[in-house]
Formats: C-alpha cells, sequence, structure tokens
C-alpha cells in the first residue's frame, strides 16, 4: 500500500462535495416543486351553476382571469362548510374575487347551499364528473388556487383557507400580484 | 426574558465549545497538564449551558410564547402539552438545537467516562467533539436561531405543528436518530485523536468500541422507529420507500455496522487498523452528509425541512472542514507499516473482512442511488429523475444473502485459521436442515410455494440454528453454561438473530402481503383474502386539535370478530387533512384499514391490507439494539478500567 492510494478516501469525498454544491447552486430552494405552480390553468369547458331554469351558460379557462382565487368545494365536504365563512369575509373585506368549481356535487343542494349560507363567489363551475379536478390534482375538497391576471396559477393550498392561512400565505402572494399589475 | 436567557446560553455553548477545542488540544501538544484537564471541566460547561438553553425553548412552547418565531410557526395553545415538548423538534430550528444538546451530552459522558484513559489521548478526543459542539452552535446561531423574535407584530395564535408529526413514533424518533447520529462522532473524535497521537493500537479499538455500540444502537432504533411511523401514518401500509433521507439515516448504520465488526478484529487480533480508522471516520461523516441532504433541500422529499440557501452552505463548508480535514489527516498520518500477524484462507477474519466488503458495497449502492438524481440533473440539465425501490432492490438483495451466509459460518469460524473440513463438520446438518425447513414450513402455513419467501426462511434459520448451535457448544452442553457466557458473545448472539428476524419479516411480508383498494357504502363489505371487511359507520368525531371523520368497519374472518377505527382528521389551525389509519397489531400478521376519499353518495374509498410478520421488521431492530447494548456490559471493559485505576494510583503515589 503505498501513502498515494491513502488519498482515495479523500479524492471521493471532493467528488461527492463537488456534486453536492453543484446540485445546490442548481435548484433554487425556495421554490418547492409543484406540478401545477406557474402552470396556465388547465383548459375545460363545463357548464355554470347558475339557477335551475333556462340552459346555462358556459365558462372555459378563458373565463379563469386573476387576480383572483379557485375555490373547490361541495356539499358533501363538511370542511367546506367550515370555510365557507372565511371565503364570505374575504370577498366582502378584500374584494377579491372567487371562483367555485363545485365538485363532483348536486347542483340543486349545491344552489340551496349558496341560498342559505351566502354566495362568496363571482360564478360557479360545476364539475360534476371530477374532470377539472384531475386536471387540478385535486385530491379532496376544499382546495384553493391562487391564478394571476393571465390565468397562470402561482399558489396552491390543499385543505381550507383560514384567517391564518389567508394572512400569513395567501394575502402576501395576492398583494404582490397587486402592486405588480398597478406597476402595469 | 427566557427565550433571551436561551439564546446568550446558546452563545456561551458555542463560546465554551471553541474553548474545549482550543486549550486542551494545545496543551497535549506542548504536554500543559492544566489546559489538558481543563477539557473535563469545559466540558461540562457547555452541557451545562445547551440543557439551559434547550430548557428555554422548551419553555417557550410549553408556555404559548408565541411572540418567539419558531414557537409561533410550530406550536399552538390547543396541542396537548406533550406534543408541545415535542414540537420544540419539530422543526428545523429546535430539531438542530436537540442535535447541540444531544452532542454535548455524548461529549459529557466521554469526559465522565473515560478519566481512566492517558491524559493527552482524552484531552485530544474531548477538543474534537468540542469543535464539532462549536461548528454546530455556530451554525445555529448565525442561520437558524430558535430564539428569534417576531415582535413587535407578535401572533396571539401559532400556526400549529405538522399534523403529520403529531404523534408518538414521531415524538421520539429524532431524539434517538440524533442519538445515534451524533454519536459516531465519539469513535471519530477517537479516531482523529488516535491519528494525532500515532497511537493505533487494540487499546484504541477498546475505548472506541462501547460509543460506537452504543451509537450504534441508538441509529438502529431510531431507523426503526421512522420505518413504524411511516407504516401506520402515511397510510400506505409501506415500510421502507428508499427516500433519500431514509437513505441519510440508513448509510451511516451500513458503515457504521462494518465499524462495530472492524473494531471487532482490531481490537482482538490487532489487525485491520487503518481501515478501522477509515470506517469511523466515514461513519460520522455520513451523518454530516445525512444532515446536509436533510437540511439543504438538495435532494426534496416528504421529510424535507423548510430550507434556506445559507444553511446548505454553511453545512456544506463544515462538511468539507470536518470530512476533508480529517481524510487529509489520515491520508498523511496512518501508519504504513502493515500488520505482521497473519490469517489464513478462512478464518474468522476473512468472515469480518467479507462482512466489511459487503456492507461498503452495500453503502456505495445506497450512496450512489440517492445522489444519481443529483449528478444526472448537474450533468444534463434535465429534470428530475427517481431511482427509486426497484434499483435498490435489485443491488442490495443479493449483498444480503451473501451477508446472511457468511453470518451463519462467523461464531463457528476460529480466529486466524479454520479448517473446511471442521466447518463442513459442524455446518452441514444445520445448513441442510435449514434448506429443507425453509422450503417446507411456508409450505405447510401458507399452502402456496414461493421460492424468494422459502429462501428468506432458509437463510434466517441458518443463521439462527448456527448462533443457537454456537452457543449451546460453547456453554458446555449445558444449560447451566449459558449464564456463563460473555456479556459480549450473548450481545453479539442476539443482534444476529436479530438480523435473522428483521430478514424474515422483510422477506415473508413484501412477498405474502395482500392490498386491495375497495369501494365501501353503508352497510357494504369488501375481502381480503379469508377476510371480510364490512364499513358499519361512518361518524364525526372531535380530537383535542382536529375534526374527523371515523369509520366503523368490522372484521370478520381473523379469529373473533372485531372493529377498527380508520380517520381522516381535519387539523382545525392549519386545515391540513390527514389519515389516520386502524391497525389491529399481531405477532403474526398486521390487518390494516386506510380512509381514502368520500365519493358523492357516502360511500368511502377504503385501502385494506393484511401483512404477515410485518413487526419482525422492527422487532429485529430491537434485538440487534440490545445486543449491542449488552455487549458493552461485558466484563473486559470494566476489569481493564479497574486496572488502570490502579496502575494510575501507583503512578501518582511515586
Amino acid at each position: 500500500m503505498s501513502r498515494a492510494s491513502l488519498f482515495v478516501p479523500l479524492a471521493a469525498f471532493v467528488v461527492i462535495a463537488g456534486l453536492l454544491y453543484a446540485g445546490f447552486s442548481l435548484n433554487d430552494p425556495h421554490v418547492l416543486p409543484s406540478a401545477l405552480i406557474g402552470k396556465p390553468f388547465p383548459p375545460f369547458d363545463l357548464p355554470a351553476l347558475g339557477d335551475a331554469t333556462g340552459s346555462p351558460q358556459r365558462y372555459t379557462a378563458a373565463d379563469v382571469r386573476g387576480p383572483a382565487l379557485v375555490n373547490v368545494w361541495a356539499t358533501w365536504c363538511p370542511t367546506c362548510r367550515a370555510e365557507h365563512e372565511e371565503l364570505l369575509r374575504i370577498h366582502r373585506e378584500s374584494g377579491l374575487p372567487i371562483i367555485g368549481v363545485n365538485y363532483k356535487d348536486n347542483s340543486a343542494q349545491a344552489r340551496d347551499w349558496l341560498q342559505r349560507l351566502g354566495n362568496p363567489y363571482a360564478f360557479n363551475i360545476v364539475d360534476a364528473t371530477g374532470s377539472l379536478g384531475v386536471d387540478l390534482g385535486v385530491y379532496g375538497a376544499p382546495e384553493t388556487f391562487l391564478v394571476d391576471a393571465s390565468g397562470t396559477i402561482v399558489y396552491k393550498r390543499v385543505g381550507d383557507v383560514n384567517r391564518a392561512v389567508w394572512e400569513r400565505e395567501i394575502k402576501p402572494h395576492v398583494d404582490a400580484l397587486q402592486a405588480e399589475a398597478s406597476r402595469g | 426574558m427566557i427565550p433571551e436567557l436561551g439564546h446568550f446560553a446558546l452563545i456561551l455553548v458555542f463560546v465554551l465549545a471553541f474553548s474545549l477545542g482550543v486549550v486542551p488540544m494545545v496543551g497535549a501538544a506542548r504536554g500543559y497538564t492544566t489546559w489538558m484537564r481543563s477539557a473535563f471541566s469545559l466540558a461540562a460547561g457547555v452541557a451545562v449551558f445547551a440543557f439551559v438553553a434547550f430548557g428555554s425553548l422548551v419553555y417557550a412552547f410549553v408556555t404559548d410564547d408565541f411572540s418567539v418565531r419558531y414557537t409561533a410557526n410550530n406550536s399552538n395553545s390547543l396541542l396537548p402539552i406533550y406534543y408541545k415538548v415535542a414540537a420544540v423538534w419539530g422543526a428545523h430550528e429546535g430539531s438542530f438545537l436537540l442535535w447541540i444538546l444531544i452532542s454535548s451530552i455524548w461529549t459529557l459522558a466521554v469526559a465522565a467516562f473515560s478519566r481512566h484513559l492517558p491524559l493527552a489521548m482524552i484531552s485530544r478526543v474531548l477538543a474534537v467533539l468540542g469543535w464539532l459542539i462549536a461548528g454546530f452552535a455556530a451554525f445555529s446561531l448565525f442561520t437558524s436561531n430558535p430564539f428569534e423574535r417576531a415582535l413587535p407584530m407578535a401572533p396571539s395564535e401559532g400556526a400549529d405543528l405538522n399534523p403529520l408529526l403529531q404523534d408518538f413514533g414521531l415524538t421520539v424518533h429524532p431524539p434517538i436518530l440524533y442519538t445515534g447520529y451524533v454519536g459516531f462522532s465519539v469513535a471519530f473524535a477517537f479516531a482523529v485523536a488516535a491519528l494525532l497521537t500515532g497511537r493505533l493500537d487494540a487499546a484504541w479499538a477498546r475505548w472506541s468500541r462501547p460509543w460506537t455500540n452504543v451509537a450504534w444502537s441508538f441509529l438502529s432504533v431510531g431507523i426503526a422507529l421512522g420505518s413504524w411511523w411511516a407504516y401506520y401514518e402515511l397510510g400506505w401500509g409501506g415500510w421502507w420507500f428508499w427516500d433519500p433521507v431514509e437513505n441519510a439515516s440508513f448509510m451511516p448504520w451500513l458503515m457504521g455496522t462494518a465499524l462495530v465488526h472492524s473494531l471487532a478484529v482490531t481490537e482482538k487480533r490487532g489487525t485491520f487498523k487503518s481501515w478501522t480508522v477509515l470506517l469511523a471516520l466515514a461513519a460520522f461523516s455520513l451523518s454530516l452528509l445525512g444532515a446536509f441532504i436533510v437540511r439543504s433541500g438538495v435532494l426534496t422529499s416528504v421529510h424535507a425541512f423548510a430550507v434556506d440557501p445559507k444553511r446548505g452552505m454553511f453545512i456544506l463548508a463544515f462538511l468539507g472542514v470536518v470530512v476533508g480535514g480529517s481524510l487529509t489527516l489520515y491520508a498523511v498520518r496512518v501508519p504504513l507499516i502493515r500488520s505482521r500477524v497473519h490469517f489464513g484462507g478462512l478464518s474468522r477474519e476473512v468472515l469480518l473482512l467479507l462482512n466489511n466488503v459487503v456492507l461498503v458495497v452495500a453503502l456505495a449502492a445506497v450512496l450512489t442511488g440517492t445522489l444519481t438524481p443529483l449528478a444526472y440533473e448537474a450533468f444534463t440539465g434535465g429534470g428530475k429523475i427517481s431511482v427509486g425501490p426497484p434499483y435498490f432492490n435489485t443491488v442490495f438483495i443479493p449483498l444480503m444473502v451473501v451477508l446472511a451466509i457468511a453470518l451463519g459460518i462467523g461464531p463457528t469460524a476460529r480466529w486466524k485459521r479454520t479448517g473446511v473440513r471442521f466447518l463442513i463438520e459442524r455446518l452441514g446438518a444445520v445448513f441442510a436442515a435449514s434448506v429443507v425447513i425453509g422450503v417446507a414450513l411456508p409450505l405447510a402455513i401458507a399452502g402456496a410455494f414461493k421460492w424468494q419467501v422459502a429462501a428468506g426462511t432458509a437463510l434466517a434459520l441458518w443463521v439462527v440454528a448456527t448462533h443457537l448451535q454456537d452457543a449451546w457448544l460453547q456453554a458446555g452442553r449445558r444449560a447451566a453454561g449459558l449464564a456463563r457466557l460473555s456479556a459480549g458473545y450473548i450481545g453479539m448472539t442476539l443482534a444476529h438473530l436479530g438480523f435473522a428476524i428483521t430478514l424474515l419479516g422483510i422477506v415473508v411480508t413484501s412477498h405474502t402481503s395482500l392490498e386491495r383498494d375497495v369501494r365501501l357504502a353503508q352497510g357494504g363489505s369488501a375481502q381480503l383474502g379469508a377476510i371480510t371487511f364490512t364499513l358499519t359507520a361512518i361518524d364525526r368525531v372531535r380530537g383535542p386539535n382536529f375534526l374527523a371523520e371515523q369509520a366503523s368497519v368490522r372484521v370478520d374472518g381473523d379469529g373473533a370478530p372485531y372493529v377498527l377505527f380508520p380517520q381522516k382528521r381535519h387539523y382545525v389551525a392549519g386545515g391540513q387533512v390527514m389519515t389516520e389509519a386502524a391497525i389491529a397489531p399481531g405477532v403474526t400478521r398486521d390487518v390494516y384499514v386506510a380512509m381514502g376519499e368520500p365519493m358523492d353518495d357516502g360511500a368511502w374509498t377504503m385501502r385494506l391490507h393484511y401483512k404477515p410478520l410485518v413487526r419482525w421488521v422492527w422487532v429485529g431492530a430491537l434485538f440487534m439494539a440490545s445486543g449491542g447494548v449488552l455487549a458493552i456490559t461485558d466484563v473486559r471493559y470494566r476489569r481493564l478500567r479497574v486496572r488502570r485505576e490502579a496502575a494510575a494510583a501507583v503512578e501518582s503515589n511515586a
């Protein structure tokens, strides 16, 4: 065994450390990978919840323009019931439009729910089969997305939006979008 | 006020640890006895202030002091008190403070239990540990200070501990795992001190061995706890995912296992010295590498802590100094003189060398698999690729087969040289019996032949039978003789039986588990093997800080009928939704139900599992760990200390 061969472990370490350094400067660790952030809202063509009379209006991805929240909800979802008050408050206090995606739900019950509890939504899209939900990667209701003026998803929330989440996570994003818009 | 006290204590930890790194080291180089002796009091001071710092943070959590940013981000007044305490290490800053505390406890333990060692040696060992703690404390102070205040806009309520972590397994997992990780720093410090003094002998190995065993045992339990947690908490029924963070803890364990065995050869036979030193340096280096992987965000994983580039750079620089420095020292200082001890073509040394080669190859495979996605991204600029379980299983399983076969021969083989004829005479019948029973037993129980199960059972039986046979012969074929076996021998046997238990658990559960995703309406039922699952009710229940939908699932056909209560929890403070699986645990099998998603008609999707022998995977790890701890109670460590103390007394009287 020669003295030179004793440097092999050190050399191996230098290679690994170099790799770690390269990998480290490569990834921006602030950006947590999420399949949807930075992507345009997925294309769809679905009816509005509207009222029961007449042929309902249809919406497409072109109608999803922000800054706005897109909230996936359903009447079978107890968390959505808890979240509802907060959505009403957000809409009332910030004026931010909220687009509803009524997910795998009974439309009559959904309309009844909005009549009884108040309607925070600008409009509601009926996703009866969950096809839009699949494209959005929804794994349960509620989920909430923030889209910018070009319809790009900038934020995703799994689970309910409550006061803390709004103040801490969503509002800063909204403020940034609005500041950007005003700068022009 | 208390958080500021903690902050100040942390600064003192840094200052005292830095002094511990410098003063005794200079003293040892110059031969100043007082400077060397200061190592003991400095080590005690570091530990005291680490306790104060950690205690202050615990206080902030218990009293819901949300003006401390870290507390506000990771606790909530609704949390039960035990989770408030556990929340202290629920995220990066606090868990690193825990790391510092554990590190200083190890250092204090070394100072307390090693007073019989030559002063020049122990002062250097403590000094090396001092450098490490100073580095950790600097990291905490400069990049991840847990005591930072969120004033003047202190929130009135905290954001809550991640619900995934609100669980017994994860409450105890980090402290035990860190005790293992950091414990390897003691073997590291002994190795560096030995390189500095040029004293690489059997005595050095004997001093390092108990520390290494304890660290390795803690790491074994820590990994097993993590695996157990993933099994019941993540709701997938899996217990090992080859996730980068799991690998980060598994790599030091593999290296530590090699080290434990190599130290045995160095202590008993005086050989493998430079190899053993290298393993001691590598085991702790891999612990640090694990810390880098977990905390830098360089590899994303379910475990990743909130990341900050400053932290990653700091750890990488620290890694460069510690690992690069120690390996340079190794290359420059390790003696070139080859050991003059000879051993034959087949001997216990050769089998232990085989053990080391297999474990190091396994380690290289895991390291390669863990870093490949990074290399791919760095060199091709392409997207993230995943190596995944197929790669790891393909390389890992053949290695473990070789290891198990060699392990059966190990205890019977003698040092220096063992005749092949002797081995065949002693082990031939055991081998044949293991193969026959290994094939017949699973066939008799399950009624179906699977070659993987047969091979796994045969290997496990082989390891168990050879060890029991050897123990019986060592005991002079008398039950009374078993009690007189040395603690070291019993510890080894226990750990090896644990390996066989884990091996059998892994093979059987991997190849005979049943799993089904079903849709259950109220009153509906589903079949899995011989078992019938019936959904009898869905209720809404309230926990201390969550609301849940709880299913009642009746299980028939698995002994007396019983009911399982899986939950879908909704945590009030953070709004996260968590699946809480319900498990009927058992020695021979686990029955496992996890709730999926609700369907529009009130039905639920559910995942049903039947997992034979899955618990053996973790029970085996407990056997391994208890073997490691039992071995250090061996009288030869105590006897030596008494002799040395007597010698020291004579010296000081003269």
